[in-house]
């Protein structure tokens, strides 16, 4: 009993964690379907960035968003600077393009990280409110763990309420339905890509703060978070945001329950689901049509 | 011109060359990673080895010292390369590295198909100087299973543990580590009764602390890398520290990554070959000069490399700096011995591995930082511990598999 309730704890904070990471990748696809490489080390770029702003005394909010700030900033400069310049291509070029040069960013990002860090593994300090353990059964539970799954739940709802209920948002639907209808009505195309770059970009900054504690920062920690995106995006179906939420927290819950009862499946266990969607349903569980 | 001149003129011009020869510097090929994950423990080599030549004024043995960098980024195709380059364009005397036991053993036949000395200064793969021997190979520092087969040693005879669980890094070092431990531990009467392996860069430990049996005496942790600092992190965060004692492999609590470390480290256990607390005038020379040079403690690179700076200097200085007669500079490598030296005495065996002290290590918090306070000296520590070598090579290499687990619970 006790191991039911501590793991399947463990799997809704995996799935939070998980959802903070793959929420922009999946936001930035639906609009611009640019599978964006960058990811992982956006997301450990806004570790890192948090982790300074920690070192300089401010307060785990503020480290947070100045994470999501810096890569925000980075984020816009790239699609202003570099993947606009792609847009025009035809579109089989296109995206070989943009996987290209999104994946040379990362390795760039990732260098420029261990020059300006150094390669050593550092912890990112709890917030001192969240650092204790709840006690039941015997067992413990992290806090910060559980505040995890209630941040993942707040960005969920934020990002529901502001595609859903706002302007802007229902700009970016209309985008993500048909860009070309979309442009032809109007609609500020080109700052919505911007602004929908920068925002999927500020929550992989975001999300390597709040995992910080959890994850460290370390080298490799783009590398090892990038895969983890692309499963729950491609499991959740590509582009949709509840499909996002929905994979990040299956895939918390496979992933968990597989290595502990099948511990010799651990390296399959992660991608098992992603290929049996992949055959049986290839938009994903939530995808709207087939690309 | 006549024809019969031409040998006499050679030989002549032969004999200026020598004393020239003579003088030029020896050429080191330094096989470290600067970019990419393992880039830490690459400085922290190079580092280790510069303390070393600054130590002697970048002369050895009366010859000046010439390094040439190579980054392999930690790949094992790209060792390949760089070592190729080293070897074939810099014409280096000797290699010193490289880091990763992957990248050792990639380079493993093109180094005998060659015939370079290499002076292992990290790689700990137990293969590497038992089932894969390469009579061109010496290494600076213990195998793998070196410094955990004391370890279940200690852990069952004098803390008298009976019941133990690993958890381990899932690639061939951990699972050396874990086998080494679990060996001599079953033969002195303990037994592990659970073996967790999680992957290596698995996102988070928390599924894998929550299946840890709450009724073992000690849990065994075999971690590299950052894996060590974010294990004990959350096994604290997990409520387990100050209930289930942690014994770790060397590079769970190694300096590296010790100074990143907090309170959720305090206590923890582990073994190995080093420790920058070993209290020897010459560990201390060694860990003032490292502080003052880097800011930070020695670790397992920083002294490896700078042993292997010890092995070089002492076969340069029985061959008179001769390193061009590479067969007896060979030699010479491989009957290395040292009386000083930061890890303490050391002799190679017939297989080119040290034996060397084994130092049971456990945490403490010193003048504010964190260090591995040596609690117990195994030494003449053999990489084949007290079994008998013949025995012990006839035996499939540590794994996964072997020994298997016969007490799983």
């Amino acid at each position: 009993m006790a191991f039911w309730l501590l793991q399947s704890l463990n799997g809704l904070a995996l799935g939070g964690l998980l959802f903070l990471l793959s929420s922009g990748f999946s936001l930035i696809f639906g609009l611009m379907r640019v599978a964006n490489l960058t990811h992982g080390a956006y997301f450990m770029l806004g570790a890192y960035v948090g982790l300074s702003a920690l070192g300089a005394g401010s307060g785990f909010t503020a480290a947070a968003a100045a994470g999501a700030l810096a890569v925000a900033l980075a984020g816009a400069l790239v699609e202003r600077l570099l993947l606009r310049r792609l847009a025009a291509r035809p579109p089989a070029q296109r995206t070989l393009a943009q996987v290209l040069v999104t994946l040379g960013l990362a390795f760039i990002i990732a260098d420029g990280c261990l020059w300006i860090w150094g390669g050593d593994p550092m912890p990112l300090p709890l917030p001192p409110a969240l650092a204790g353990a709840v006690r039941m059964f015997g067992l413990a539970f992290p806090v910060y763990r559980l505040a995890v799954v209630v941040l993942a739940l707040l960005v969920a709802l934020a990002l529901w309420l502001g595609l859903e209920r706002t302007r802007i948002g229902a700009m970016i639907r209309a985008g993500v339905d048909d860009m070309e209808m979309a442009s032809g009505l109007g609609l500020p195309v080109s700052r919505l890509f911007t602004a929908v770059f920068a925002l999927g970009a500020a929550l992989a900054g975001m999300g390597g703060v709040l995992g910080g504690p959890i994850l460290s920062v370390y080298p490799g920690l783009d590398v090892d978070m990038l895969p983890l995106a692309l499963v729950v995006v491609i499991l959740g179906g590509i582009g949709s945001l509840p499909g996002a939420f929905a994979g990040s927290f299956v895939i918390g819950f496979v992933y968990t329950f597989g290595q502990a009862l099948l511990p010799d499946l651990a390296y399959v266990i992660l991608f098992l689901p992603m290929v049996l969607v992949l055959v049986l349903r290839p938009r994903g569980l939530f995808g709207a049509r087939a690309a | 011109m006549s024809r019969r001149c031409l040998p006499l003129v050679l030989l002549l011009l032969a004999a200026a060359a020598a004393p020239a020869r003579a003088q030029e510097p020896i050429r080191v090929g330094f096989l470290t990673v600067r970019s990419g994950a393992l880039a830490a423990g690459g400085r922290q080599l190079e580092e280790g080895f510069q303390i070393f030549l600054k130590e002697r004024h970048g002369t050895v043995a009366g010859r000046k010292v010439e390094v040439v960098w190579a980054d392999t980024a930690g790949q094992p195709a790209l060792t390949k390369t760089k070592t190729q380059e080293l070897v074939e364009r810099h014409r280096v005397h000797v290699i010193i590295g490289p880091l990763a036991a992957f990248e050792a053993l990639a380079i493993n036949d093109y180094i005998k198909q060659v015939e370079v000395p290499i002076i292992s200064s990290s790689a700990a793969a137990e293969d590497l100087t038992q089932r894969k021997l390469n009579p061109w190979f010496v290494r600076a520092v213990g195998t793998s299973a070196q410094v955990t087969q004391p370890l279940g040693d200690y852990a069952a005879k004098v803390l008298g543990y009976r019941r133990v669980a690993t958890i381990a890094d899932d690639f061939a070092y951990g699972h050396e580590g874990t086998s080494g431990f679990q060996r001599v531990f079953e033969d002195n009467g303990g037994r592990v009764v659970q073996k967790l392996w999680p992957p290596l860069n698995v996102a988070d430990y928390g599924s894998y602390i929550a299946q840890i049996k709450q009724d073992v005496d000690a849990v065994y942790a075999g971690f590299a890398g950052a894996n060590g600092l974010r294990f004990l992190k959350q096994y604290a965060a997990y409520g387990l520290k100050g209930k289930i004692p942690v014994l770790g492999n060397m590079t769970n609590t190694d300096e590296g990554i010790l100074k990143s470390m907090g309170d959720e480290a305090v206590g923890a256990m582990s073994a190995g070959w080093y420790s920058a607390a070993v209290d020897t005038p010459a560990n201390r020379r060694f860990v003032e000069a490292v502080r003052a040079e880097f800011k930070a403690d020695p670790g397992y690179y920083t002294a490896g490399a700078y042993t292997a700076g010890l092995f070089l200097e002492a076969a340069l200085k029985a061959v008179n700096g001769r390193i061009e007669d590479r067969a007896a500079f060979m030699k010479a490598l491989r009957s290395v011995r040292l009386t000083d030296g930061p890890v303490g005495p050391l002799r190679l065996d017939e297989y080119g591995n040290p034996v060397m002290n084994v130092y049971i290590r456990r945490v403490e918090r010193r003048d504010g930082r964190l260090v591995n306070a040596v609690i117990h000296t195994y030494r003449e520590v053999s990489q084949f511990w007290t079994y008998d070598p013949k025995a012990f090579l006839a035996n499939p290499v540590y794994s996964r598999d072997f020994p298997p687990a016969k007490h799983l619970e």
